[in-house]
């Protein structure tokens, strides 16, 4: 069974990927932020290209600043980013 | 107080405004960013455009508008505004002003809120450079350790490496 999961990318991981934002259905498996990561890379090259090097990347899981460890479910919004560059 | 728009701000009419609502503070402190005319390889910048999260920006202020009450208690008011969109080199991209008694919490509270949004504020720049007279490329910013405040660095460093 599959559940699905709202899924932003910002700056040049949008771009790298082509997308600003994505629903997916994730399969059960994914259950944290480290495996959803590995769940995407294998969605497209741009996804594979632009999750390649996690420590360029930063997750919020419902708009809060977390690691990757931190659980995600299906009603969730995970955000991925780089480093902020505002200010 | 926080804002995020697309439209300049007014200084004086913010600065005025804030400290109208705290006629006995001594000391109100401002901060203003721009957007500079070169890169840091000194080419000259057409245009910077700023992408936000809108929700977790409006989120993160307000958190560190607690933070920063927390940390300087007898802190009178702040106020922050971030602007978005595409930006103009010379034009300001983000105002803090604080309010307080004494001029030091004044200062410390300012810098404070600054050094938060360089770290933790979800907006990312995008620079359009002009490479030559026919040729402009566009490019994400980095974030630079040079940025932040020496211990901050260290700790985001550190943050990084928790995969």
């Amino acid at each position: 069974m599959k559940t699905t999961m709202r899924i932003l990318y910002f700056a040049w991981l949008s771009t790298e990927i082509g997308l600003s934002e994505e629903n997916v259905l994730v399969p059960t498996w994914v259950d944290n932020v480290t495996k959803l990561l590995a769940w995407l890379k294998t969605r497209t090259p741009g996804h594979e290209s632009a999750l390649s090097d996690l420590s360029a990347i930063q997750v919020a899981v419902n708009q809060v600043h977390t690691c990757f460890n931190h659980p995600v479910t299906s009603v969730d919004e995970v955000a991925f980013f780089p480093p902020v560059t505002g200010g | 107080m926080i804002r995020i728009q697309k439209d300049d701000f007014d200084i004086s009419a913010e600065v005025a405004n804030l400290s109208a609502k705290h006629a006995d503070s001594g000391g109100v402190v401002t901060f203003v960013g721009l957007v500079r005319d070169k890169t840091d390889e000194g080419l000259p910048i057409a245009a910077m455009v700023l992408e936000h999260y809108p929700g977790m920006a409006e989120r993160q202020f307000s958190l560190f508008e607690t933070e920063v009450h927390r940390l300087w208690p007898a802190l009178r008011d702040t106020l922050i505004v971030h602007r978005v969109g595409r930006l103009y080199p010379g034009e300001h991209i983000v105002l803090v002003i604080t309010v307080a008694l004494h001029r030091y919490i004044a200062f410390e509270s300012c810098q404070f809120l600054i050094d938060r949004i360089k770290i933790d504020a979800p907006f990312w720049k995008r620079e359009e450079i002009i490479f030559s007279e026919s040729k402009t490329i566009s490019r994400w910013v980095k974030q630079k350790s040079s940025e932040l405040p020496p211990s901050m660095s260290r700790q985001l460093s550190m943050n990084t490496r928790k995969i």
